[in-house]
């Protein structure tokens, strides 16, 4: 059984993606929450999707982070209930303060929608258990703001305590700055909290979960998030 | 609105911060052949009218605007006058 909850902000598109996504994976559809509601429905995982809440207006995420729905979704989180923010949903998490550092316009000033190859730097997580340390994976991006900036204290804590999940790099796994698409400090593509269990990640594993999609690289994620939770009841 | 006040609030990136719609405009600029042209970076200008006629109160709201919502202090700063 997996209870996951997925909130839906006006402006989110990729809400019925990850919707279906976790229902093929898992077998357990999720519940889809307005963003305006008061509360969560008690959740195994919390998914805040990507998309454009709010039209991106102010900053990516910004107004978001300021939804009804995140006061008891970062309670929750503090508590332990697992969140996944993908592409915006990364953003939102970045400015409701669950995860450090911030989502700032592409080096390149350009919207970038293609796959791009990932390194996994950590499988002991909520969300990447079912990934293998080191192993190179492809999963699509599609932002235009996805360059993740933290400071250099910042940053070297996350790599010290293990919290960079995903890096972006080339085929053969290096992660050169010309594998960074976009500017992103550290070539991060995807980083978790002090436990594990909020994970936010600029690419989108929701697009490419069955051979149909043209991938199955970004399904582990989906597995992983129901293992863990079978796990944590067993 | 009697003795209202209105606040001009300034969003600018950190020092160190990369700023590529800056330097998007630096380029157009120096491609007009403008010279005498240096770097340039983009910020946010934001006005808001207060229902607030003391000064002391219309700057906790405005720090308490900028801090919670209207700034991100990992990559901006802020100033503002209130007049």
């Amino acid at each position: 059984m997996l209870r996951a909850s997925v909130i839906v902000f006006p402006g989110s598109n990729c809400d019925r993606d990850v919707q279906t996504a976790i229902e093929r994976v898992t077998g357990f559809a999720p519940k889809m929450v307005w963003h305006g509601d008061a509360s969560v429905p008690s959740s195994d995982v919390i998914v805040l999707p990507g998309g454009f809440s709010y039209g991106d207006y102010l900053r990516c995420g910004a107004m978001a982070a300021h939804s009804p729905i995140m006061k008891d979704v970062v309670a929750k989180a503090n508590a332990g209930t697992p969140v996944i923010g993908i592409c915006n949903g990364f953003q939102i998490l970045c400015e409701s303060g669950l995860l450090p550092g911030a989502l700032l316009r592409n080096a390149s000033l350009h919207f970038i929608c293609r796959d791009v190859f990932l390194k996994v730097e950590n499988d002991q997580t909520f969300f990447t258990k079912c990934y293998r340390e080191g192993e190179v994976i492809k999963i699509p991006i599609a932002h235009g703001e996805g360059n993740y900036f933290a400071d250099s204290e910042t940053l070297d804590r996350l790599e010290g305590e293990g919290r960079v999940a995903f890096r972006y790099a080339n085929e053969a796994g290096e992660t050169t700055p010309e594998s960074c698409p976009n500017g992103a400090q550290r070539n991060i593509a995807g980083i978790v909290n002090e436990t594990g269990r909020v994970l936010g990640m600029m690419p989108h594993p929701e697009r490419l979960y069955e051979k149909a999609l043209g991938g199955t690289d970004g399904r582990r994620v989906f597995e992983s998030m129901l293992l863990s939770t079978l796990e944590a009841a067993a | 609105m009697k003795d209202a006040m209105k606040a001009h609030i300034k969003i600018t990136l950190k020092n160190g911060v990369l700023d590529p719609q800056g330097k998007a405009i630096e380029g157009a600029v120096k491609g007009l052949g403008i010279t005498g042209v240096g770097d340039v970076r983009q910020g946010k200008y934001i006005e808001v009218d207060l229902a607030e006629s003391d000064p002391a109160k219309a700057k906790a709201i405005v720090e308490q605007m900028c801090k919670d919502l209207l700034a991100n202090t990992v990559i901006e700063n802020y100033s503002y006058e209130i007049g």
